[in-house]
């Protein structure tokens, strides 16, 4: 009796609509075999990831198993759920596994049973945070930063936690103004993600609000350009930013923040959908990334945080995961989405009005 | 049991194990489907509860600003659903016109809208081909820009439900079934000690001697005790008539050897002898045959008398019906004058008429060949029991013959060689045999010989 969801299509149009040029549907696309290889089976997955981030990964896979041909797909996480849902509602085929930093548009593809179930010794060993249904997995821990030009700010400037972030934009709105990047969580689902769990998490969302309003914050797409754009000394700072892109080699005047007060957590999605064609090699790609193998070379990418607290500084207690669960539902509610953009646009609008 | 099934028969320990066991296993049964109901039941209510407290929990964020309705939908609600932790939620807020607020579409709210919601509605149903259970939920508003009944509809798959409800059964079946398991191996205890009295008469009658007419032990249940002293009483006539048998075959054959050597030597020498002395031979085999021929009725006699002791009933017999019936046969003697002394009461025993007949006339043919005329035959009525008897005017045999009469073929010297000393020995097997006694003495009138049995009163026999 619950049938399709047209009220997505609406969402989606109006999100590409608002995305523009910034989201194609398919960004980028690569192949991966193994060296002198002749597959005879395929697989296709598409990802909100970077290519180059999950290169050495999918090489190591497809070494492993070399009848294997990866078709790899990069898309933009709201084309990727809107594709997702169509494929699954017309029951056509389409690719074999979805791996996406919208975790909550992967959780509403599982409550739409979108998804097919698969259990193995190494999905049953993920703690119940990161599984639902055994249809939804996650697969990497990657936290949310603040980054900060360390040529341009100093270092009494540089925030440990929210609180002196707020401290800091009521004390210096002249120097920050303009110079402060979050993600645009109308054009990114991982950036209406992390505002969505802001906003649970503490009071402080509202008042950062109101902070980066006063400094008139550039509210723009994609982690690896705000980084740069840090780098350049374009952005003198930016919030919420996937601790995954930076690389300490090539971003030395980035400096990097675990908030004290908390730091979420990410655990990118991955799912086999119900109409996936070749199931069984997602399958063991899912099983090959959660292994100790995989879980290695995603650590070297950046993509597993390794728990130590030397590096990061970071109790337990401040570690805050995205569980992978269907509370995660509430973040797609229409109506809510709708207040929480509404508000998130008055607060950047009156900043640009200004 | 070590003797347990012979020819296809199950023992009884198995017949009641197999009696116990189906018991079981029909209560169990019955336990299992009622479990499996209980178990449903509770899962439903309890999943219930939680389906109706994030319903209200969405209903509740409900607010009407600037005359329009906003859900501000809780993570509360959502985390109370999640704690079906397995199952995929739908939910849905209706105008109340009927149209989408937010949420899932393509449920039609006309079903439930017609029902009165003042009270959560549940019902069943599908979702996305798995069956899911809905609630819907009502929340009146009466703003005054915005009035009338905005209702939330939440559903949720059934894995948890089924879970819990799998869990619950298993729960109660696994102790259900270690309670059975107990009561077989106790039922299977108590059962066996019951039995095992039946066991050791089993045994004793496997390992008994065909020809061993003992007794049994008759320790045991009284069920059993019945059965055995039956069995007992059984044996035991079996082996007096034995033992009669026996005793006819050997009397018999140690007793006819003789007089038929007798007859034969005297017909040999009747032969032999000139005609003087053949009709002295003929005169003395005709006494021989004569005495063999009452050697035989004696030993008919006796035998007949123990066989129907043996075999007939005791019936109510009047004495009077005896001692008229043994006088009639003798009444037309003419060497003795015998005579009757009868009441006009009947005199009742419990015994029976054949033997007690026998007997009398054993007791009337001693008197007439040994005693003194006259002869009287008599019933009397006593306090100490009904008597019949026999009593000559003369003074009776010697003390020391009195001492061993009775005895089976003990002839006095008095007996003349015709008599085969049965006689006494009938009577006093009647006289046991009816529970009564044997009595020899001297009294006012002569000697006499009474035969004295327990009364019976005449109405009761009826």
């Amino acid at each position: 009796m619950i049938a399709l969801f047209n009220r997505c299509l609406g969402i989606l149009l109006m999100c590409l609509l608002l995305c523009g040029a910034q989201v194609a549907a398919q960004e980028a696309k690569a192949q991966f075999l193994a060296s002198g290889a002749a597959p005879a089976s395929e697989l296709t997955l598409r990802s909100t990831t970077d290519t180059a981030i999950l290169r050495p990964a999918l090489q190591a896979f497809v070494d492993l198993y070399p009848d294997i041909r990866l078709t790899y797909e990069q898309w933009g996480s709201n084309a990727l759920y809107t594709a997702s849902l169509a494929a699954c509602r017309d029951g056509a085929p389409t690719v074999d596994a979805v791996f996406s930093s919208g975790v909550h548009q992967v959780v509403d593809l599982v409550n739409r049973a979108c998804a097919s179930p698969y259990t193995s010794v190494a999905t049953a060993a993920l703690p119940t945070a990161r599984r639902w249904r055994d249809e939804v997995w996650g697969i990497t821990k990657e936290a949310a930063v603040v980054i900060y030009n360390t040529d341009l700010v100093p270092l009494a400037d540089a925030p440990r936690t929210r609180f002196d972030l707020l401290d800091l934009l009521r004390r210096k709105p002249l120097v920050y103004s303009g110079k402060i990047a979050t993600y645009d969580i109308e054009a990114s689902g991982l950036g209406y993600l992390f505002a969505f769990m802001d906003s649970q998490q503490a009071t402080t969302f509202g008042g950062l609000l109101e902070g980066f309003a006063r400094v008139d914050a550039v509210a723009t797409c994609c982690s690896a350009e705000i980084i740069s754009d840090v780098q350049s000394g374009r952005y003198l700072l930016a919030y919420n930013v996937l601790g995954s892109y930076l690389d300490d080699a090539s971003y030395e005047h980035v400096g990097v923040i675990y908030p004290q007060d908390y730091t979420l957590f990410l655990s990118r999605a991955f799912m086999i959908p119900k109409t996936a064609a070749n199931p069984q090699n997602a399958a063991l790609l899912l099983d090959f990334l959660l292994s100790q193998k995989g879980q290695a070379i995603l650590s070297n990418s950046n993509l597993v945080q390794r728990d130590s607290a030397d590096e990061t500084g970071l109790e337990e207690s401040i570690q805050r995961y995205i569980s992978i669960n269907p509370t995660l539902l509430v973040a797609m509610d229409r109506q809510r989405r709708t207040l929480f953009e509404e508000n998130w646009r008055t607060t950047f609008d009156r900043a640009l009005q200004r | 049991m070590n003797n347990g099934a012979r020819g296809g028969q199950r023992t009884l320990l198995s017949r009641v194990m197999i009696g116990v066991l189906s018991l079981l296993v029909l209560g169990g049964i019955v336990v299992a489907i009622a479990t499996f109901e209980y178990g449903r039941s509770a899962a439903r209510q309890s999943f219930d509860r939680l389906l109706v407290g994030g319903a209200q929990d969405i209903a509740e964020s409900i607010s009407i600003q600037d005359g329009a309705p906003r859900v501000d939908l809780p993570v509360s609600a959502f985390s109370l659903l999640s704690l079906a932790a397995d199952d995929r939620i739908f939910y849905a807020v209706h105008e109340p016109d009927g149209s989408l607020l937010t949420g899932y579409d393509g449920f039609d709210l006309r079903d439930v809208a017609q029902q009165d919601v003042t009270q959560p509605a549940f019902f069943d149903g599908r979702m996305q081909g798995e069956p899911a259970r809905f609630v819907t939920v009502a929340r009146p508003f009466a703003e005054r820009a915005y009035s009338g009944r905005i209702f939330v509809t939440v559903g949720q798959t059934l894995r948890a439900r089924s879970a819990l409800a799998l869990d619950l059964t298993t729960r109660a079946l696994m102790l259900t079934g270690a309670v059975g398991i107990v009561l077989i191996l106790s039922a299977f205890l108590v059962i066996r000690s019951a039995m095992r009295p039946l066991e050791g008469l089993t045994n004793d009658l496997l390992h008994r001697d065909p020809y061993d007419l003992t007794p049994m032990p008759t320790g045991g249940p009284a069920e059993m005790a019945v059965m055995v002293q039956a069995m007992n009483r059984f044996m035991s006539r079996l082996d007096r008539q034995v033992g009669a048998m026996k005793n006819l075959i050997s009397d018999t054959a140690h007793q006819l050897r003789t007089p038929v050597a007798a007859i034969r030597a005297q017909a040999e020498l009747a032969l032999e002898d000139d005609d003087a002395n053949r009709s002295q031979r003929l005169q003395r085999m005709v006494h021989r045959t004569r005495s063999l021929g009452t050697l035989l009725d004696q030993m008919l006699s006796r035998a007949l008398v123990i066989h129907r002791t043996e075999n007939a009933a005791p019936t109510p017999v009047d004495l009077r019906d005896i001692a008229l019936s043994v006088f009639e046969s003798v009444e037309d003697n003419p060497d003795i004058a015998v005579q009757l002394s009868i009441d006009d009461v009947p005199v009742m025993v419990l015994a029976d008429e054949i033997s007690m007949g026998e007997a009398v006339k054993n007791m009337l043919a001693n008197a007439m060949r040994h005693g003194v005329a006259p002869v009287v035959v008599g019933v009397s009525a006593l306090e100490g029991g009904n008597e019949i008897w026999v009593q000559d005017a003369g003074a009776g045999p010697f003390e020391d013959v009195l001492a061993t009469i009775g005895q089976r073929f003990e002839r006095s010297a008095a007996s003349k060689g015709d008599s085969a000393g049965l006689g006494l020995s009938i009577v006093r097997a009647v006289a046991e045999a009816f529970d009564g006694q044997m009595d020899m003495g001297r009294t006012a009138g002569g000697f006499r010989v009474t035969l004295r049995f327990p009364s019976v009163s005449q109405e009761a026999d009826i």
